[in-house]
This record gives structure tokens, sequence and C-alpha cells, in this order.
């Protein structure tokens, strides 16, 4: 549905080379290409047309023709003026010594504060080694505090709660007065969700910051968030002046153009990103990748950076070692699949790949076929998988029916492998195989 | 055009008598009027700026402020450019004559692309099966425990939820004091069972208590996670193995602040379980919930529903000209 800026690009100024100049018109072309891509993304509307603007100018003012490929450079020059938009490198919150650092959440029902909460407890915890504690100060939505008392249990941090009969703004002076006395590092207050336009509790969240004095206020907002983000951010910026974003659901598809909206009207920084559903989801805010993604141009970093906390160094040289040597068996394929699956579901890896995105469209990967080929290799001996050459007839009736699949299973996986380990003594001779011989493994 | 309850819902029985016109055109300009003051509370440029170009002229910069409203509803630009296209060749046809007749021809044009044939609810099944999906944080729960409030009071229809979401974390018994509020059963599971099993027992509880209707919850997902989207594949077997035909709606639950992302969302859960109808939520802030346009134009999947507060009476059957209007009006 939607197809990557780089392609719209390059199809709007292709004919730009052969004419041996860039005109503004052609530049006009390119921006109009930008302007759709902004807004399919849920860029706000004004912000779109302030920022084509500015990067016309600078594209004008470059020597885009210079490059052997002008639609490239257009989407370099928007990709970085977005990423400058959307504030540098990240910024950290500001803790306070001694402690506790309370942190106030706030946001619209259902961005995701709870869980926000409890991932940012999580994450103070284990990546800065903090004693986080929360608050739980919803007392409006059915349920609330007991969703937030079982996401600390799961997050492992201490919750204070008073169920939901007294007022909120007590609540959280006294659960503030609590982690003073328990040396807690720091407090991330919960609040309920409200709307922009609800004056009473507007004024409720205006008090919550007025007593808890918190070091930091945080809004959570939905990555899915259209053009209203502006509306809801400038009222938010007004009532609790809050100090940066976390950016929610972005595990999703969504572009995420809200983020460039509520970082343009207000200027507060975006901190954090909360990408899936495990508590360890949450990690800290990339301007240059979230950039890329809005333009739909694939986040690389990201796969590189989930790959390396999967595999580590030792392993990798291991398994390097075995491949030169020829010992690489079925046991170090399973493993192999297991850390690549640990990285999350193959679909979402392959949309971060730049490109894949827009190409894979509705095509499902079948996590279940991998599923079959760890019960394929789990049924073989130890002996048939150092060695699967020993896999005769009989075998394989007794690895397919172990395994609950068919022979063809069995034998195509073995097959599979068998060229698999050719294609690798290839490589580690310095061959590349050709393009043909990779994609002829079945 | 669905306005009523009884408008909206097929109950087999005969209508009720309609109200005197005298008397239901109040209580409609009551919710409009509602719906419109939630919506004025912030007053931002945009709705001023409308209403200046669109009763003035019929020039180009009238075509381009249009564009701008329709942008800022999160309509898309798509669909955006469609209507557009439409009022610019009936002003070249001489078609329309004036800023009045563009505004006229712009909510008509609005109200059709709302209205979607199909845009009734059955509850001629007994028991009649609803199963409501949709994204984290959009509006489930509390859109169930309206719709069965309602399906109580307006309907005297008995109701059995079923708590389909055993996956975050106390979502059960947020939909308990909501089924509590609404005076109904709830069937229940443990934490991290399988949600088929629970509506299944859910399903067979309201067969034995001879209930009317149960309305099936099922925990948020995103339509990107593959395994999410197998599992709601999987709930929806249980229940037409179960009662054939069912479920008999489908409610995708989007959250009107949604930009273009909700297209993709009903796309896919609509792929996966057939989506029959919308629940449009969280009306009543700033978002016009264009979004919803976008849906029904492309997919063909109409609004059926749309939130517009936290009471339990703030859930409402949708109507294409009082949206229309509500997209332009300020």
């Amino acid at each position: 549905m939607f197809d990557a800026l780089s392609d719209r690009l390059q199809a709007a100024l292709d004919d730009v080379r052969s004419r041996g100049k860039l005109t503004e018109d052609d530049v006009s072309k390119a921006m109009r290409q930008v302007r759709l891509a902004l807004l399919e993304a849920d860029v706000n509307f004004k912000v779109v047309k302030e920022f084509t603007a500015a990067v016309k100018d600078r594209a004008l003012g470059q020597d885009v023709l210079e490059s052997l490929n002008p639609g490239q450079q257009v989407v370099k020059i928007v990709s970085d003026e977005l990423a400058a938009v959307m504030g540098g490198a990240g910024r950290d919150l500001a803790f306070a010594r001694p402690g506790p650092t309370v942190i106030l959440m706030a946001g619209l029902q259902g961005s995701g504060k709870t869980t926000a909460c409890a991932k940012l407890a999580r994450h103070l915890r284990e990546e800065h080694g903090m004693d986080a504690a929360l608050a739980a100060c919803d007392v409006y939505r059915p349920a609330a505090v007991d969703q937030l008392v079982k996401l600390g249990a799961q997050a492992g941090v201490h919750v204070y709660e008073q169920g939901t009969g007294r007022d909120p703004v007590d609540i959280a002076e006294w659960a503030v007065a609590q982690a003073k006395r328990d040396r807690r590092d720091a407090l991330i207050v919960d609040t309920s969700g409200r709307l922009h336009v609800d004056e009473e509790l507007m004024k409720e969240l205006g008090q919550l910051r007025k007593r808890t004095k918190p070091h930091d206020v945080l809004l959570v907002v939905d990555a899915m968030t259209g053009q209203d983000a502006v509306n809801v951010a400038e009222q938010f910026a007004e009532t609790a002046n809050f100090d940066g974003v976390v950016l929610t659901k972005l595990d999703g598809d969504a572009r995420g153009g809200a983020a460039l909206s509520v970082r343009a009207v207000t200027g507060k920084p975006i901190l954090y990103a909360s990408t899936g559903e495990k508590l360890g989801d949450f990690e800290r805010f990339h301007p240059d990748r979230m950039a890329q993604r809005i333009l739909g141009m694939g986040d690389v970093m990201t796969l590189v950076e989930k790959a390396e906390r999967q595999l580590d160094e030792r392993q990798a040289q291991e398994l390097e070692r075995k491949i030169r040597r020829q010992e690489f068996t079925l046991d170090d394929f399973l493993v192999q699949m297991k850390q690549v699956r640990n990285m999350g579901p193959l679909q979402n890896l392959l949309r971060l790949m730049p490109g894949v995105g827009q190409q894979l469209g509705s095509l499902q990967v079948d996590e279940r076929e991998l599923d079959r080929l760890e019960a394929i290799i789990l049924s073989m001996t130890p002996q048939e998988r150092a060695n699967p050459s020993v896999i005769d007839g009989s075998r394989r009736r007794r690895i397919a029916r172990g395994s609950g699949t068919s022979v063809q299973a069995v034998s195509q996986l073995v097959k599979q492998f068998t060229q698999m380990k050719k294609l690798m003594r290839q490589m580690s001779r310095g061959k590349m195989p050709s393009l043909e011989q990779l994609a002829g493994g079945r | 055009m669905a306005r009523t309850w009884h408008e909206l819902f097929d109950t087999g029985d005969d209508v009720p008598p309609v109200p005197a016109e005298a008397e239901e055109e109040p209580k409609r300009r009551g919710f409009f009027q509602r719906l419109r003051d939630n919506m004025v509370k912030t007053r931002q440029a945009l709705g001023a700026e409308l209403q200046a170009t669109v009763f003035q002229s019929l020039d180009d910069e009238a075509f381009e402020h249009l564009e701008e409203t329709l942008i800022y509803a999160d309509v898309g630009a798509p669909t955006t450019a469609k209507i557009v296209e439409r009022l610019e060749t009936e002003a070249e046809t001489g078609e329309l004559q004036g800023g009045e007749d563009l505004s006229r021809r712009l909510r008509e044009l609005l109200a059709e692309t709302a209205r979607v044939n199909g845009d009734r609810i059955s509850l001629t099944e007994r028991p009649t099966v609803m199963l409501i999906v949709g994204v984290n944080g959009s509006g489930k729960t509390t859109t169930i425990g309206k719709i069965a409030w309602h399906l109580q009071r307006e309907l005297g229809r008995s109701v059995l939820i079923a708590a389909g979401d055993t996956f975050r974390a106390a979502a059960a018994e947020q939909l308990a004091l909501w089924a509590e509020r609404a005076g109904c059963d709830i069937v229940r599971g443990e934490p991290g069972s399988d949600p088929g099993a629970v509506i299944f027992d859910a399903i067979a509880a309201a067969r034995a208590r001879g209930r009317d209707v149960v309305i099936c919850d099922t925990a948020g997902r995103l339509h990107t996670q593959q395994h999410l989207m197998d599992e709601l594949r999987k709930v929806r077997k249980v229940i037409s193995a179960q009662v054939p035909g069912a479920p008999h709606e489908t409610l995708l639950t989007i959250d009107a602040t949604t930009g273009q992302n909700g297209l993709r969302q009903a796309m896919l859960f609509r792929e996966a379980v057939d989506v029959t109808g919308i629940a449009l939520t969280k009306l009543d802030g700033t978002a016009k919930g264009g979004i919803a346009l976008a849906i029904a134009q492309e997919l063909g999947v109409p609004v059926k529903l749309i939130g517009i507060g936290e009471r339990l009476e703030d859930l409402r059957p949708f109507d294409p000209d009082d949206f229309a209007r509500a997209i332009l009006e300020p």
C-alpha cells in the first residue's frame, strides 16, 4: 500500500539527469512526493508544509545533481532534516541525587501509560541499576490499580497503592513520601488516562504536578496517532509542562509521524520507545531511525542491534571455526535458528530491512514451518544430527513419526542441510556463491 | 440510517412504535449537541478556517482549505483527493454555484462515503454471538460494557460477557466491573488460559442459562503480530464450530485519534476474522475519526457504533449525516 519514498522520488527525478539540470520545478515535483509520504505517515499538515519548505530550500541550494543519483540525494536531505527536527541524539532523564527521582506519566486513555510505567521501572532497574518503584494513581479506570500491581510484580518492582477510594493527588503525595522513607532511587507515578479537553481532569493533572514536584513529566503517545497528536501535545504541554515523550506501540506498522508532530510543536524530545508485548521491549529513542521509518526506509540499525544482543562474540567465533572445518552439524543449525527466532517474529525482522517492508505487503512468514524443522531435528539421535548421511529409509520414517511430519519433510531438510554445508564450504574458501545457488536451496 | 438503537439493531421483533417526530428531534439534537459541545472545548483554528472559506467562494483557495480540513480530520490523502477531485469537476461543469453549494455537496459526499450497506446488527439468532477485536488501547473493554448495558436496557436482551482477554493483567477484573454496571453475567477463565476455551465455556453457559446475546472480549493485539492474529483466527473457529453461522457480528474497535494506520488495522483484522463493522471510539476529544471514511471507502466496512464519552450511555449508533457534519463543523 505504501511505496517507499525513495522509489517515488526516484520516479519523480528520473529524467533530471538526462536533461542535466535540476530546476525548481523538479524539486517542487519531488516535494509533492515528500509531502504525500509525510501525510501518509500522519505527520501534522502544518508541520509538513513548513518542513517541505525548509527541505526545498536546502535541496535547491545543494549540488543535488553532482551526485550520481539525485533521487537518493533528496531522500538523504529529507531524512537528515527529519532526524534533526526530531532532536539529534537521544537525551536522558533528569535524575535526582539523592533520590527518589519522581517521574510523572500522563497521556490519553489507551495510549499505553500503565504498561509504559512498568516497562520504564524495569528499564531503570536493569539499565541504570536503580531501585525503582511504582505509584498507582489511576483510580478511575476499572481495575487499573490491579493491572499496575500485577505488572509491578512481573517487573520485580515495588508498587505503592491505596486502592481507588482516595483522591489520586493524595495517593501520589503519600507514595512520594513512602518512596523517600524507603530510600528508593526512583518513583514512577501512573495516572489515569484523560482527554486533553477534559478541564476537570487536566486541572487534576496540574495538581499532581504541583504536589508531587516531579523531576520529569513524561507524555505517553501512541505511535498510531493521527493529526490530532498536535492538539493533544499542546494541551498537555500547557497543563503539565511535560519534559519528554514515550512513544508506544512502535512494534506495529504505523509510520509514527506523530513523533515528528509532537516534537515540532512542543520542542520536547522523545526519550523512549515501547516496541512490544514483553516488559523488556522498551528502549531509548533514536531520532535517525525514526526518520527512516517515517520515510519507509527500513531500520538496519535496530536489526543489527537485535542481532548483537542475541549472538555473543564467542559463539560467533566458534561458529566460524566450525564452518571453516566443516564441523557444522544440525545441532549448530538448531542453535542458530533459535537465536534468530529470539530476535522476534521473523515478520518483524524482515520489516526492518530496507525495501523488504514494502515488498512483503501481506505476505506472511509461516513461523510454524520453523517449528516443524525444529521438531524434525529434535527427533534425531545425536549421531544423526552430527552426520545426517547415516539417515536411511527406516530412520527417516522414525524421525517423521517422532516429529509428526512426513518422510518427505525429513528428506527435504537433510537435502537442504547438505546443500547449505556445500555453500558454506565455498564461502569459507573465499568464493561467493551465486545467487542461483543460494536461492536453489530446495 | 441508524439513529436509534432499534434502528441499528435488527431484533426480529415487530418494530416498536416509532416515537413521534416531535419527540425524536430534541433527543437527536441533544446527542449531537453533546458531541459538538465535546468537540468545541478546545477550539483550534482549523474549523474556523473552513467555515470562512467554504461559505464564501469557489476558488482555488477554497479547495485548498477544504483539502486541509479533510487531512486534519485524518481522512487521508487518497480519499481526500477523490472527494476534492469530484467537487472540482462539479464546480467546473457549473453544478456548484458558490461557497454554499460547495459545503452542502461536501457534506453530502462525506455522508455518502461513510454510508455502507449492511450497517445494522442482527440479534435474531439465539444466542447471537458478537466478537470484539482491536489493537491495544482502542477501547474494546469499555465498548463491550456499554453495548451490554444498552442491549439490556434499551432492547431488553439478556447479555452474557465472555472475558476472552486472558493476557493483559487485570483485564478480566476490568470487564467484571463493567458487567456489574450493566447488570449482566460474565464468564471468566484463569489468567493466561486459552481464550478459545473461555469463550467456548461462555457460549455453553449462555445456552444453558438461555441468554440472548454473548459478547466476546479478546486481548488487544497489534495487527502485525502474526501469532496473535492466528490466535484470533482460532478463537473465531472455535465460535463457529460451536454455533453454526457465528460470530454473527465481528466488531473492530478503532480509536478516533488513529491516523492512517487505521486502514491497515481494518485490512488485517478483516483478513483474519472477517470484520463486519467498526466501533469508532473516543470521539469526544478533538479527533474527528476521519480514518473511518477511508475504511468505508477502501474496504466497504461500515461504522456501526461511536463512543463519545466515559459514561455507560456514551455509546451511540453511527449516523453518516451527523458524522459528516461533525467532521466539517467547528
